[in-house]
């Protein structure tokens, strides 16, 4: 079965926050947007980077396994919702155990609240309302195959820290074919290029 | 997007869910399951997004996604959020006067109250001063129905010459420059043929911010293999993954254009046929691009060399290419120069006509393509008629049921109003959809002008800064409180729907309008009982004019998914690309101008060292009047900043965040600093959306184009200093290259306007 998820594109990203605006409109946490858009480092650069949940799937949902109350339930498609505000007792360790730092600790509300990948809207055959709104598509939902079919760019669904590894049912879009996004390597990579050992040539861009 | 809401909330990073500021009523009713979904489109830009609005029990409950040919469900954040516009605490519910003249406050009053005394002095006025004493100051940001009446009130209920409206801020010199060039002005071609194009280059304009929705066309494009060339000097969000950013000087456009074009020729890229059998004035501007080589244009402009050549390549070496081009060229004394430069490559090419080629316009407003097309132009009738156009003139008065010798001649352009509200000339002026306190140039003289008329007359449906000083304020509606058509950055003619009444007392602009007329004795031309009475009124004046709606029905605009212009026949299906087998002058040919390198009127000196250019940020619209009082789109950009080069930034001692001043001729103001490379090292941006204090029009400068009157808010000279810097003592001064004695024309400000009103001259088109 073609499993319907989110595709997040960077590269195509403008960071106009509509996902975060939209995501505030569902009636179930309204107001309130469980999608978050980052400047990677303003300082150097307009681009920007949406996150949202990225829905694990091996291993299952590091949040769900760490949750003492059993509050983050499964759906049987590998949704992982939110916790359920009956059961979550406020004790943030789902926070601390998300890889991608997800899940938002409400502090009034002592509750934990993430992206549930608006289960009200796709379980009805809609899209959620971030990639619904998103005007680049930066954010985009259906199946791989259709995504192949339609747009550019390496959907890859593992990503790597170091030695562990988790492979999530969200796809990040690479601009190269590649296994796994490789954080560490890249963050590596950033270190070596920000103290100067790998400074890439500047062009004279401005006369 | 340009900014990070750090530098404006310190936010809490466990949890930043509730930083966004208050939120209006209807929130409250979040659990309310919507009994209807009203088809309609956004009120912001020129794409005009379809959306559904979420209606419970006679209110506006939200929004839901609408595919539409062109948004294909897709909103930006403003399309989000408009709906919470309708049931603002905000709104003005009455009407308001100032019972204790100039200085008192605004009180409330009823409709007979508010109308009479408009009227009542209005009658004395143009007693006492003659007809044009009385201007309107209108706006494109409302449907056709209400910028056709809006002309129609001037010259058939008011008599005055004087109407002019925002779109002169706006798109003037663009459509001015396509007139010239093509004999007709509006965007040649659908924004689904963008994907068609091999390259694409993108002239003055920031997409991402101002034209989200169009991002998605340009990633596709460039998902089949389109180049994209971005000209600005800002690295926005669209050129940080263009192929070619070419980092142009603001206001030097034309020198990296014309270098372009001179490669084309040079390289053999020009389409000779194509000129030789549809085109006009080749060998002339093919003299006129000479001088300029990949050199020149370096040294004008700041764009490397070979970056003007690698663009040159990229573009003339596509088999189909695009030109997609905004307000960063057209803001300028030299507008329509800089459109005629952009049409001089696309024609080079041969592109105009081919599906996905060419060059294409991308109109701001939410009208600001049918509000330039119905008449309420200072020197336009509606249908795109001419009023200095013998014939023209008789068939719009045949319509309207007067004698044409009742019709006024031209009238002032917006900008050469505010020194006719000075000196005199002009004793009252009804703005509508309009908010002159934050959206003119040199926001002082602005403001004299408006306290010196009396009374001054707002109909808005927020509080505007402009409102705030008039003397009597008359509260209109949102735009889904009314129904009618508006005519998008395409030419698509579409479709919004009602979805709520205007709230309290408030009501539809064109009631309003009509209820004038009506108090002003002419209510014989106003019966109207609908929008869409006004609507098949615009339609039959349109008919055989270059805009003809003649064949658009709102059946029809529901039927097929918006109608493009024009369209004669009700079995016409509407035209969605034009020129392609001939163009709209009377040979059917397209015309080439020669254009030459001007310099902006103001230009950096020892004193003010740096070029000052304004833009839009994602989240605000305009005059920002609506959405800076959206509790989402307001936190995210709650006040202006300004952006500099860090290598700027350094000899300054400004670090990132600092609370600086910038400085121009015209003034100064204090806001923060962002300190990024994305910019060029010789030039500042300001956002304008801010009012007061915080607009950025306190500093831009007046000076605008001599021909269409559009101003140079894109460069100018100015100086940016921490807040402990002292303040030069001695008189500074930038270098100025025009002043009001050497081109009287440019500044309209100074010198006003100089035609004279007895003057029938009919000009040819």
């Amino acid at each position: 079965m073609a499993v319907k998820t989110l595709f997040v594109d960077p590269t195509r990203c403008i960071g106009c926050r509509a996902c975060e605006a939209a995501c505030r409109e569902c009636d179930s946490h309204k107001g309130e947007s469980m999608v978050m858009v980052d400047f990677v480092d303003r300082g150097r650069s307009v681009a920007t980077q949406p996150t949202v949940c990225m829905h694990c799937e091996d291993p299952i949902a590091p949040c769900a396994q760490v949750c003492p109350a059993v509050a983050i339930l499964i759906t049987p498609d590998g949704v992982v919702q939110q916790a359920d505000p009956s059961r979550c007792i406020g004790c943030r360790n789902c926070v601390y155990a998300c890889p991608f730092g997800v899940p938002k600790f409400d502090v009034g509300a002592k509750l934990m609240k993430k992206c549930n990948l608006c289960y009200d809207r796709t379980a009805q055959g809609q899209k959620p309302w971030c990639a619904q709104a998103c005007p680049t598509q930066a954010l985009w939902y259906g199946d791989f195959e259709e995504f192949a079919g339609q747009r550019r760019g390496h959907p890859v669904d593992l990503t790597r820290f170091g030695e562990q590894q988790v492979q999530t049912r969200v796809f990040h879009v690479l601009p190269q074919a590649a296994q796994w996004l490789d954080v560490s390597g890249l963050l590596q990579d950033a270190a070596r290029e920000l103290h100067g050992e790998a400074a890439p040539r500047e062009e004279a861009w401005v006369l | 997007m340009a900014v990070n809401r750090d530098i404006f909330v310190r936010r809490d990073p466990n949890y930043d869910f509730q930083t966004y500021g208050p939120e209006p009523g209807q929130w409250q009713q979040a659990a309310a399951l919507p009994d209807q979904l009203v088809p309609t489109h956004c009120c912001f830009c020129g794409v005009q997004c379809g959306m559904f609005l979420k209606v419970e029990g006679g209110k506006v409950t939200g929004v839901e996604a609408r595919e539409y040919e062109h948004n294909r469900g897709h909103l930006c954040p403003k399309g989000v959020v408009a709906y919470q516009q309708v049931d603002h605490p905000e709104r003005l519910t009455h009407p308001l006067i100032r019972r204790g003249g100039k200085g008192g406050r605004l009180e409330r009053a009823s409709w007979d109250e508010a109308l009479e005394y408009v009227v009542s002095r209005w009658r004395r006025i143009q007693q006492e001063h003659g007809k044009d004493a009385v201007a309107i100051y209108s706006g494109s940001s409302m449907t056709n129905e209400k910028c056709y009446i809006a002309g129609k009130f001037a010259r058939v209920g008011l008599g005055t010459r004087h109407i002019d409206y925002n779109g002169r801020l706006c798109m003037s010199s663009a459509a001015t420059a396509y007139t010239k060039a093509f004999g007709l002005d509006r965007a040649p071609l659908p924004m689904t043929d963008i994907p068609l194009a091999d390259s694409i280059l993108i002239a003055g304009s920031n997409v991402a911010e101002c034209f989200p929705i169009v991002t998605d066309w340009l990633w596709q494009a460039r998902d089949r293999g389109a180049s994209l060339i971005v000209l600005d000097p800002r690295e926005t969000a669209t050129a940080r993954t263009a192929d070619l950013w070419l980092p142009v000087r603001p206001g030097t456009d034309i020198a990296v254009l014309n270098a372009m074009l001179r490669i084309l020729m040079r390289e053999g890229l020009v389409d000779e046929d194509y000129l030789a059998t549809r085109v006009n004035g080749w060998d002339e501007v093919r003299a006129a691009v000479e001088p300029y080589t990949p050199e020149e244009a370096e040294r004008i402009a700041g764009v490397p060399a070979e970056r003007v050549v690698a663009a040159a390549r990229l573009y003339g070496r596509a088999a189909r290419s695009l030109i997609l081009h905004a307000r960063g060229i057209e803001h300028s004394t030299h507008g329509v120069n800089n459109v005629l430069a952009c049409i001089n490559l696309a024609l080079a090419r041969g592109q105009v006509g081919q599906p996905g080629g060419g060059v294409a316009m991308l109109t701001g407003q939410g009208n600001g393509q049918g509000g330039r097309e119905h008449g309420q132009k200072a020197n336009q009738l509606p249908g795109y008629r001419h009023i200095d156009v013998p014939e023209e003139r008789e068939q719009i008065a045949r319509v309207w049921g007067i004698p044409a010798e009742d019709l006024p001649w031209e009238g002032a352009a917006a900008t050469e109003m505010p020194h006719l509200m000075v000196s005199g000339e002009i004793k009252s002026c009804l703005v509508l959809c309009s908010n002159l306190m934050v959206s003119l140039p040199d926001v002082a003289v602005v403001q004299r002008a408006l306290d010196n008329l009396d009374p001054l007359v707002v109909i808005d449906f927020f509080l505007s800064e402009t409102a705030a000083r008039a003397d009597v304020v008359l509260p209109g509606s949102v735009w889904c409180e009314d129904e009618g058509t508006t005519t998008n950055l395409e030419g698509r003619v579409v479709k919004i729907n009602r979805a709520a009444p205007p709230p309290g007392e408030a009501r539809r602009d064109w009631e309003i309008l009509a209820d004038l007329a009506h108090r002003l004795g002419r209510g014989q031309y106003f019966p109207y009982t609908s929008a869409h009475d006004i609507w098949q009124e615009l339609r039959e004046a349109s008919r055989g004019g270059l805009a003809d709606y003649g064949g658009i029905t709102w059946e029809k605009i529901d039927r097929q998914g918006g109608v493009f212009w024009p369209c004669p026949t009700e079995d016409h299906p509407g035209t969605p690309r034009l020129f392609t087998e001939r163009f709209a002058h009377p040979d059917g040919r397209a015309r080439m101008f020669p254009i030459s390198y001007t310099p902006p009127a103001e230009e950096p000196s020892a004193d003010f060292p740096f070029r000052l250019t304004s833009g839009r940020v994602v989240y605000h619209y305009l005059s920002g009047t609506q959405t800076r009082r959206l509790g989402y789109l307001n936190s995210q950009a709650p006040e202006p900043w300004v952006e500099i080069h860090p290598r700027a930034a350094a000899p300054l001692g400004i670090a990132d965040g600092d609370r600086v001043r910038v400085r121009t001729p015209r003034g100064a103001m204090e806001l923060k600093a962002l300190v990024v490379p994305t910019i060029r090292p010789d030039t500042l941006f300001i956002p304008f959306h801010y009012g007061n204090k915080e607009a950025v029009n306190q500093l831009t400068n007046p000076a605008t184009d001599p021909t269409v009157k559009i101003p140079e808010y894109k460069a100018c000279a100015a100086a940016i200093e921490r807040l402990d810097a002292p303040l030069p003592v001695l008189a500074a001064r930038p270098k100025v290259n025009y002043t009001p004695e050497s081109q009287p024309k440019m500044f309209p400000y100074t010198a006003g306007e100089t035609k004279d009103p007895a003057s029938r001259e009919a000009k040819r088109y």
